[in-house]
């Protein structure tokens, strides 16, 4: 039942929040820490255990794919609602720091992914 | 008549959400299709009309909710809202590799870390170089650079004026819009293509919603990875910039 996929999702993003929201609370911190993160976690571990696994074969899974298919028409709604006014509105401080930061922040990426070790050469490692 | 039309759909918001969408990326595709031969892809135009509605809805309105600000439109807001984003973000996760995930782990959370100190940095720097002298503003606007929810929560929490909390969202937006648009133009540049350096992308650039339309822009299948990191990143900024990096500030300028 499509159901239950969809009652998976909506646990285990409930617990993640939660957990984030805690986790934000014992370090004294106003803002939720990886909760959406942990959610994530949880769903991966549970589609693996066995009850949940059976009923997720069991047409379970369309309620978890329905929503994984929504994710990019979401992400265009969210940018339709964007303050992008306000972000202009800034003047040129806001946007040079945005921009700096952006950039330096790309300009990180491949230095960072490849600093230890190259991903395809550990392909095969656990 | 068009009253009854507008009452239909203000009355119906989410489902005329869904309708507008729908169109948005039927159009976003054809275009990517017919114009850019398939080059440029369909959701990242669909992203690009988002953001460009989001202005034009913003001017007419005045209000911060882009096109949501339009009543009719309404349903925008909560089509794209944290909620429904945050549950399509979870169900991304769905058939993620764990192997690769713990493979870059460590990586993913050096970059959270990296990723504020950086961005951090860029927004301070850029305070001063504007004129801003005291440790509270800059610190802010450094903040903002950072996410635009950091900026605020750290500016309320040091005692920063309502113009320069104003100015850290303002930053922290045009990450986020920067991130959303400019993902896919750099992907190959920086090796964005596999779950590995999804894992440090999304922990360096930290807007959650800037990684979320970046890579679905780039490659769906990247998505659960770079997000997975960038949830994290609000958390340590939120952590360091009122502590840390306010004392740092503070025994650098004064």
């Amino acid at each position: 039942m499509i159901i239950y996929g969809v009652a998976l999702l909506g646990v285990c993003l409930l617990v993640g929040v939660f957990l984030g929201e805690l986790l934000g609370q014992i370090i004294g911190v106003k803002a939720n820490v990886g909760g959406v993160g942990i959610s994530m976690l949880l769903l991966i571990f549970l589609s693996h255990w066995r009850p949940i696994k059976e009923k997720l074969a069991d047409g379970a899974a369309s309620g978890v794919l329905f929503w994984n298919a929504m994710y990019i028409p979401i992400v265009v709604a969210m940018a339709a609602k964007q303050n992008v006014v306000g972000a202009l509105s800034g003047g040129w401080l806001a946007i040079s720091a945005g921009v700096t930061a952006v950039v330096l922040s790309f300009a990180l990426v491949p230095i960072l992914s490849k600093a230890s070790d190259d991903p395809r050469s550990l392909s095969d490692e656990g | 008549m068009t009253e009854t039309l507008i009452a239909v759909l203000s009355k119906n918001a989410l489902i005329t959400a869904f309708a507008v969408v729908g169109i948005i990326i039927w159009l976003s595709y054809w275009l990517s299709d017919r114009i850019s031969a398939g080059r440029i892809h369909g959701s990242a135009i669909a992203i690009t009309v988002g953001l460009v509605l989001a202005y034009f809805g913003g001017v007419q309105t005045g209000g911060s909710k882009g096109i949501a600000d339009i009543q009719w439109l309404s349903g925008i807001g909560l089509m794209g809202g944290g909620m429904l984003r945050d549950f399509a973000i979870v169900a991304t996760a769905y058939g993620v590799d764990l192997k690769e995930l713990k493979r870059a782990g460590g990586r993913g959370a050096i970059s959270i870390v990296l990723g504020v100190l950086i961005s951090f940095t860029a927004g301070a720097v850029l305070a001063v170089a504007f004129g801003y002298r005291d440790a509270i503003s800059i610190t802010t606007i450094g903040a903002g650079a950072a996410t635009y929810i950091v900026g605020p929560v750290t500016g309320s929490a040091i005692g920063a004026t309502s113009d320069i909390i104003a100015l850290s969202v303002a930053a922290g937006l045009v990450k986020s819009i920067l991130v959303m648009t400019c993902t896919p133009l750099v992907a190959r540049l920086i090796g964005l293509n596999n779950p590995s350096s999804a894992l440090v992308f999304g922990g360096l650039m930290g807007t959650t919603s800037g990684v979320a339309a970046g890579l679905a822009a780039t490659d769906p299948k990247l998505v659960p990875y770079g997000a997975m990191t960038a949830t994290f990143y609000t958390g340590v900024g939120c952590l360091l910039a009122p502590s840390i990096l306010y004392l740092l500030v503070k025994a650098i300028v004064e």
